[in-house]
């Protein structure tokens, strides 16, 4: 495991006490939660919830009180809301280039993209907007796993994504957490993806509705807490 | 005269190629007639006009960008409400018969001294912007990214708004207020339409930049300009069609 890590038993996030607002409305009240290196946490909600906010807050891009502790020397990747690729559509700005907005080389943009599946390095003189929509999200997390990410923070990464696409984003997912031990931090509104990918899943309407492992903690009581009463209808059944 | 022209329309297409990719395009236009009342103390007070210009802007750059900070306006209508203010006052300072040279421009205006300031200034910004343009495009496209990268937006905005500030002060000679915006935004536009990549439309900027600056009239400048953007459309459609 790595030296680096210096916080009791792996914990590679504690989160205290975290409240949010803006202009005096609460978006996010008092969350307690933790998590361990190698976890999936899925964080879980209906729109408007705090879902994004939260992951803002956890990249210190938000103002918040109580305390978000990371583990010390820890390597934070972060892939947005889909970006919205129409806006890039004119963009004149290649792949490469777009690599060189995190100050990298070509060298480095061809394992980046390596990781995500894609192989053919032409694809590195492509003009951002001629991508589809799979090519720039798996390009947007190879971007975000550079420089070795020890922890990816991923914000609905399939919104604007067709069905196929969506399987490729999750298989990779896969893939990349086998292979780097990595922490991911994943929003969704999907309950599917949570039974598929979660190892921990947080529930939160401004604050935690429930907390711990997805079998355990998605009963339809907290699912009709979360989302409404009419939820239950797509309640994954396990076996 | 050749030699301003050619460093200021160049590096005022490079900015503005930033600009266009971040959807300032106006912004350049409403800094030109902000400039306006600054042309008309300086020129009540015996001083040269990109001096007074310069001054003026730097206040009012440095009010948008604050008021920006405090009220989450957009800085498009921050700049507008500034922009309206000061073309009234600019109207009202600045003497008759310099008025319209104040609103067109004319290049051989430019005295030795003049000369020496603009290019200076203009490699200055050059230098400048070439540091922090990949953040600021980075941040056009997601503040978020680039925040998460550590490129701090508050203070690169203000960079990049002085640095236009002063490609606005030294423009304004040559095109005037009412046409300055034309001098950043029209080379940048030009280039979007037929680049493939970065390094096309920033060479091409400044190149359509050059291109159309070393022209004497202001009104000349913009309109050869304005033939290139033209010329980039119909390749542009061409080369769609093919």
């Amino acid at each position: 495991m790595k030296n680096s890590i210096v916080m009791s038993d792996k914990t590679i996030l504690d989160v205290k006490n975290l409240s949010v607002d803006f202009d005096g409305e609460k978006i996010i009240d008092n969350l307690n939660f933790e998590v361990n290196e190698g976890e999936t946490l899925i964080i879980l909600g209906p729109n408007g919830a705090g879902k994004t906010v939260l992951l803002k807050t956890l990249l210190n891009l938000l103002p918040y009180h109580g305390a978000v502790k990371w583990a010390n020397g820890v390597k934070i990747g972060y892939v947005p809301q889909g970006l919205p690729l129409f806006a890039l559509r004119e963009l004149p700005l290649s792949v490469e280039e777009f690599f060189a907005f995190k100050k990298v080389g070509k060298s480095e943009a061809v394992i980046a993209m390596a990781s995500v599946g894609i192989y053919d390095s032409a694809i590195l003189k492509k003009r951002i907007g001629l991508l589809s929509s799979g090519q720039f999200q798996r390009i947007l997390v190879g971007w975000g796993l550079i420089g070795n990410s020890d922890v990816l923070l991923f914000d609905e990464p399939t919104s604007g994504i067709d069905i196929g696409g969506e399987e490729t984003i999750y298989n990779l997912l896969d893939k990349l957490k086998k292979e780097r031990n990595l922490t991911v931090f994943l929003v969704t509104h999907d309950l599917n993806i949570v039974y598929r990918e979660a190892t921990k899943v947080l529930c939160l309407n401004k604050q935690k509705l429930c907390y711990g492992l997805p079998k355990e903690v998605l009963t339809s009581e907290n699912l009709a807490r979360l989302f409404g009463e009419n939820v239950g209808f797509y309640e994954h059944h396990h076996e | 005269m050749l030699i301003v022209g050619t460093f200021v329309g160049g590096i005022a297409g490079y900015l503005g190629s930033v600009m266009v990719l971040k959807r300032m395009a106006l912004v350049g236009d409403a800094l030109g007639h902000i400039a306006l009342p600054g042309m008309g103390l300086a020129l009540l007070l015996g001083l040269d006009v990109s001096l007074g210009a310069f001054a003026f802007l730097l206040a009012s750059v440095f009010l948008i960008w604050l008021l920006e900070l405090k009220t989450s306006l957009p800085a498009e209508a921050l700049v507008g409400v500034v922009f309206v203010a000061s073309l009234a006052l600019g109207f009202l300072l600045v003497p008759e018969p310099e008025l319209l040279h104040s609103l067109i421009g004319n290049i051989s205006n430019v005295g030795f001294f003049g000369a020496i300031v603009s290019v200076s200034l203009a490699v200055i910004v050059f230098a400048v912007i070439r540091s922090v343009r990949n953040d600021l495009i980075l941040s056009g496209i997601s503040p978020d990214i680039a925040r998460a990268q550590g490129v701090n937006i508050k203070t690169q905005n203000l960079i990049y708004l002085i640095s236009i500030a002063a490609i606005t002060a030294v423009g304004i000679k040559i095109t005037g207020t009412l046409l300055v915006g034309a001098l950043v935004v029209i080379p940048a536009a030009a280039s979007k339409n037929i680049s493939r990549n970065l390094k096309e439309y920033l060479f091409l900027s400044v190149l359509f930049g050059i291109f159309s600056s070393i022209l004497p009239v202001g009104t000349m400048i913009v309109l050869v300009s304005v033939v290139i953007f033209v010329f980039s459309l119909v390749f542009k459609n061409f080369r769609k069609a093919v």
